[in-house]
C-alpha cells in the first residue's frame, strides 16, 4: 500500500504543483490520477519513485518512508512506463526488456529468457525479439515499454500517460491488454492520464485533480459518475454521465423473454405458437441459434424465411457479462425497441424491452448498487 | 626599441592596418562567394533528396584535404597570388554552408510549408519568405564557422608568396627573432575572428526576433524537468582551424 | 597537366622511398605525431565533454571553448610556440593538442545533450545509477556524433602537423615546405598528394570504426 501523506511540491519560482495531497493507494488494483494540464498528476507519480522530491510531506510504501532506502533500490522495485516508451534505440527489443533483471544481477541468458516470456505476456510476436525499436510501430513500442517495466516482477507499476501517444484504436487494444495483464498479475498500478474516459474504464479508484495540485475527488469510477464532488468534477466528467454510469450495472439479473424467438426452419405451428400479444415481432434465428433479424409473425412463412425481409436486430449484448449500458444501447439501436441477448457463443438467450431495461436501471439505482466493473 | 607597437619591417611593404585589411579581404571574399554558391546547391539538395548524400560525401572529402596541400597544388594554375589562397578558402566555406543550409531549410516543419502553400504562396515566395527566414539561425551558425575558420586559415597563405595577411608577420617574426611580431599576428587574427563572430551573433539576434534569447521560459508544472536543448547549430560542430 | 607530371616524377624517383627523407619515414613520423596529439586531445576532450553533456552544466563555457578554438590561428600558434619555446617536439605538440580539443569537447557535449531525454528518464526511473546511464544509454546513441568530432579533430591534426613542418617538425609537411623553398615543385606536389591521401585514409578509418561500433538501432537515422 502506498500512502501519500500531506505531500506538497513547490518550485523555486513559486508555482505549486501539488498542494497538500493525502491519499492511500490500495494494493493490487489500478489507481488512476486524472486531471487537466498543470494539476500535478505527473508530479505526484514521479514523487513515488523519487524522480521528484516533495517539498513537504512524505510517501510511505508498505509503512516505510521511501526516503529510507537507497533511491535506486526503490526504483528497481517499481516498474516505470512513460509516454513514448523511452526505449533504448541502440538495444534490441529483448535486451531492452531485460534491462532491470540485468541491473539486478541476473545472467544474460536468464534475463533474456524472462524477456521472451514477457513478450508473450504483453502480446508481442516472438519474432520481434531481435529487432530494434525503430522497426516497431508505436503500439508495439509501448507494449515493449510495459514488458520492460514488468521484467523484474515488481509489485508496483507506475505508468505516466503510457497510451496517450498512440491512436485511439491502438489505445483501446492496449487498455484491454493492460486489464487482462492486471487480472493475471494483480500489481499495484498507479496510472496517470488526462483522459477521463480512460480513467473510468481502467481505474479501480480514480483521483481527480484540479489545476494547482488539489485533489478534487478520490473515489471508484461508478461513484464518481453518480456523485461528483463539485462542479469541477462534474464538468470534467463531461456529458452523458448518467448513461456512462450504466456501464457499472450488471445485466445478470435482467428478465429475458425467450418466447418470441423462432428458428429459421420452424414449422407453421411453431410460429403460431410463438407469436404472443406482448411482442408484435418475432426474432428469427438461424439453425444454430444466432440472430438473423426481426419479423412480424404474419410475414413469416414456414420454412421459407427470406432474410432480406427481416428487420435488423441491432447490436446484441452478452447477458450477464455486458452492462445495462450495452443492453440499453442494443434496445435503442433495434428498430423494434427490443434488445437481443446472446451468450458468449453468439446464440440467442432471450430478448428484452426498453421498459424492462428501464425498470432494471431504476432498481439498480435504488439499491445504490454498483457491481464490479463490467465491460460495456 | 623606438617606434610604435604596430611597426612592421619594411620588407613586407605594408602597414599593420594594411595587413589587417588584406587579411579581411582574403578571408571574407571567399566566404561570401562560398555562401552565394552554396545557396543554389543546397536548394537542389533539398529538392532532390537523392542528391544530398553524394554531395555530402564530396564536401566531406574536400574538407578533409589539408589547407596547405590545397594551396600548393593550385600554385601551378594560379601562381602565388591572392586567388590561390581564396579558392581553397571559398571551397571550405562552401563545404561548411551546404550542410548548414540544407539542415536549416529542412528543419522547417512540413506543416508550416503546407500552410504557406495553402495560403497561395508559390515555391519562390515560400523559399524566400518562409524557408530561408526559419533556416536563418542555422545559416548564420554556418556563417560563423566559415568566417572564423577562414580568418584563421588565411595566415597559412603566408607560405604562398606572402598572401597571408597578418600571417605575413609570422615569417619576419621568426627570422628577425621578434616575438612582438608573432604576437601581433596571433592576437590580431584572434581578435578579428572573435569580433566577426560577435558581429554575426548580433546579426542573428536582430534578424530572428522570433527566437527565444536563451532565457528559460516557465514551463507548465506538470511536465517533467526539461533539459535545455542545444542551439540549432549542427554546422557549428564541424571545426576547422587548419 | 603539370600537376600529374610532377606527381608521377615524385613517386617514381627511387630516392624518395628511402632514408630519413623517404616517404615511409615521413609518413610514419606524421602518423605518429598525429596519433599522439589525438590521443592527448581525446583524453582531455572526451571526459569533459561527456560529463558536461550528461549533467548539462557548463554549457556557456563549452560555447566559449568552441569559439576560442576556432578563433585561434593554427599557424600563428605554431610559430608563437616556436619563438617562445624554441625548437623541439613539445612546442609543436602543444598547439596540435590545444587546437584539437575544442572539436572533440564541443561535439561530444552537443552529442550527449541531443540524446532523446525519454530513454534517459526511463533509465533513471528504472533505477540505473548516473554513470551507467551515461555509458549505457547516452553514449551509444551519441556515438555517431562523437566519432565525427574525433574525426574532425584527427583531420585537423593531420593538417596542422603538415604546416608544422615550417617550424621544423618532420612528417609529410617537410616535402611541401622544403619543396617551396627549394622551388622543387615535384616535391611540393608530391607532398601535397601524400598529405591528402593520409587525410582520406583517416576519413576511411573513422568510417570503418563507426561501422563496427555504432549499434544498428542507432545507425539507421544517420
Amino acid at each position: 500500500m502506498i500512502r501519500i501523506d500531506s505531500v506538497t511540491k513547490r518550485y523555486p519560482d513559486g508555482t505549486v504543483a501539488v498542494d497538500n495531497l493525502s491519499l492511500e493507494i490500495p494494493d493490487r488494483s489500478i489507481t488512476v490520477f486524472v486531471g487537466p494540464s498543470g494539476c500535478g498528476k505527473t508530479t505526484t507519480l514521479r514523487m513515488i519513485n523519487r524522480m521528484i522530491e516533495p517539498s513537504e510531506g512524505r510517501i510511505l510504501l508498505d509503512g516505510k518512508d521511501i526516503t529510507q532506502q537507497p533511491v535506486n533500490t526503490l526504483r528497481r522495485s517499481m516498474g516505470y512506463v512513460i509516454q513514448n516508451a523511452g526505449l533504448f534505440q541502440h538495444r534490441t527489443i529483448v535486451d531492452n526488456i531485460a534491462t532491470v533483471p540485468r541491473l539486478l544481477g541476473w545472467g544474460k541468458e536468464k534475463a533474456r529468457g524472462r524477456a521472451r516470456e514477457l513478450m508473450e505476456r504483453v502480446g508481442l510476436d516472438g519474432a520481434l525479439a531481435k529487432r530494434y525499436p525503430y522497426q516497431l510501430s508505436g503500439g508495439q513500442q509501448q507494449r515493449v515499454g510495459v514488458a520492460r517495466a514488468l521484467a523484474a516482477d515488481p509489485p508496483v507499476l507506475l505508468m505516466d500517460e503510457p497510451f496517450s501517444a498512440v491512436d485511439p484504436v491502438v489505445r483501446k487494444g492496449l487498455q484491454d491488454e493492460l486489464l487482462r495483464i492486471q487480472a493475471e498479475l494483480g500489481k499495484t498500478i498507479v496510472f496517470v492520464t488526462h483522459d477521463i474516459d480512460e480513467a473510468v474504464k481502467i481505474g479501480t479508484m480514480v483521483a481527480v485533480m484540479r489545476t494547482g495540485g488539489h485533489l478534487a475527488q478520490f473515489a471508484p469510477p461508478a461513484e464518481l459518475l453518480s456523485n461528483p464532488a463539485d462542479d469541477f468534477v462534474e464538468d470534467f466528467l463531461g456529458a452523458d454521465r448518467g448513461i456512462r454510469r450504466l456501464s457499472f450495472f450488471s445485466t445478470a439479473d435482467l428478465d429475458l423473454l425467450t418466447g418470441p424467438i423462432v428458428a429459421v426452419d420452424s414449422t407453421a405451428e411453431q410460429i403460431a405458437e410463438r407469436g404472443t400479444d406482448e411482442v408484435p415481432y418475432l426474432l428469427v434465428t438461424d439453425v444454430e441459434g444466432k440472430p438473423l433479424g426481426w419479423s412480424e409473425p404474419g410475414a413469416l412463412t414456414a420454412g421459407a424465411v427470406d432474410p432480406a425481409r427481416l428487420l435488423p436486430y441491432g447490436r446484441p449484448f452478452v447477458a450477464g457479462k455486458e452492462s445495462l449500458r450495452a443492453a440499453l444501447d442494443g434496445a435503442v439501436l433495434s428498430p423494434t425497441g427490443w434488445a437481443v441477448a446472446v451468450g458468449a457463443d453468439g446464440r440467442v438467450t432471450g430478448v428484452v424491452s426498453q421498459q424492462t431495461i428501464g425498470e432494471a436501471i431504476r432498481t439498480a439505482h435504488a439499491a445504490g448498487r454498483s457491481d464490479e466493473k463490467v465491460a460495456g | 626599441m623606438s617606434g610604435g607597437l604596430f611597426d612592421i619591417p619594411s620588407d613586407l611593404q605594408n602597414t599593420y592596418w594594411g595587413l589587417v585589411g588584406m587579411h579581411l579581404r582574403l578571408a571574407l571574399v571567399p566566404v561570401v562567394a562560398g555562401l552565394l554558391l552554396a545557396l543554389p546547391i543546397s536548394q537542389l539538395c533539398v529538392l532532390m533528396r537523392w542528391l544530398y548524400p553524394p554531395v555530402l560525401w564530396i564536401t566531406t572529402i574536400l574538407y578533409a584535404i589539408p589547407s596547405l596541400a590545397f594551396f600548393v597544388v593550385l600554385i601551378d594554375y594560379t601562381g602565388q597570388s591572392e586567388l590561390t589562397v581564396m579558392i581553397p578558402l571559398g571551397i571550405y566555406s562552401l563545404v561548411v554552408f551546404v550542410p548548414a543550409i540544407v539542415d536549416g531549410v529542412r528543419s522547417v516543419p512540413q506543416e508550416t510549408l503546407d500552410a504557406a502553400t495553402a495560403m497561395g504562396l508559390g515555391p519562390v515566395r515560400r523559399y524566400f519568405q518562409v524557408q530561408l527566414p526559419i533556416a536563418a539561425p542555422a545559416i548564420i551558425a554556418g556563417l560563423r564557422v566559415a568566417t572564423v575558420s577562414s580568418i584563421s586559415l588565411v595566415s597559412v597563405g603566408m607560405l604562398i608568396g606572402n598572401q597571408g595577411g597578418l600571417g605575413n608577420l609570422l615569417n619576419d617574426g621568426m627570422i628577425y627573432h621578434q616575438p612582438r611580431l608573432v604576437w601581433l599576428s596571433v592576437i590580431g587574427t584572434a581578435v578579428l575572428a572573435i569580433l566577426a563572430d560577435a558581429f554575426l551573433v548580433l546579426v542573428r539576434v536582430l534578424v530572428t526576433p522570433w527566437m527565444p534569447r536563451g532565457n528559460r521560459k516557465p514551463r507548465p508544472v506538470d511536465e517533467p524537468e526539461p533539459e535545455p536543448r542545444p542551439e540549432p547549430a549542427a554546422a557549428a560542430l564541424e571545426d576547422a582551424v587548419r | 597537366m603539370n600537376v600529374v607530371h610532377f606527381v608521377n616524377a615524385f613517386f617514381s624517383d627511387n630516392a624518395h622511398w628511402h632514408g630519413y627523407d623517404g616517404i615511409p619515414t615521413r609518413m610514419r613520423e606524421h602518423i605518429q605525431y598525429s596519433l599522439i596529439a589525438l590521443a592527448i586531445a581525446a583524453a582531455i576532450g572526451l571526459p569533459v565533454g561527456l560529463l558536461t553533456g550528461h549533467t548539462g552544466r557548463g554549457g556557456n563555457s563549452v560555447a566559449f571553448v568552441a569559439t576560442a578554438g576556432r578563433a585561434l590561428p593554427s599557424f600563428g600558434l605554431l610559430v608563437l610556440m616556436f619563438v617562445l619555446l624554441g625548437l623541439g617536439q613539445t612546442p609543436v605538440m602543444i598547439p596540435l593538442v590545444v587546437l584539437a580539443v575544442p572539436p572533440i569537447l564541443v561535439t561530444t557535449y552537443e552529442a550527449v545533450r541531443s540524446v532523446d531525454p525519454s530513454p534517459v528518464d526511463a533509465a533513471r526511473g528504472m533505477g540505473m545509477a548516473e554513470p551507467r546511464i551515461l555509458f549505457q544509454v547516452e553514449l551509444p546513441v551519441a556515438l555517431p556524433l562523437i566519432l565525427s568530432g574525433l574525426r574532425s579533430a584527427a583531420i585537423q591534426i593531420v593538417s596542422t602537423a603538415t604546416i608544422a613542418a615550417y617550424v621544423s617538425l618532420g612528417g609529410l609537411g617537410r616535402y611541401i615546405v622544403d619543396g617551396l623553398y627549394q622551388r622543387n615543385y615535384e616535391k611540393v606536389v608530391g607532398g601535397a598528394t601524400l598529405v591528402a591521401v593520409l587525410a582520406l585514409v583517416t576519413l576511411g578509418f573513422f568510417w570503418l570504426v563507426a561501422r563496427f561500433t555504432v549499434s544498428p538501432g542507432v545507425r539507421r537515422s544517420n
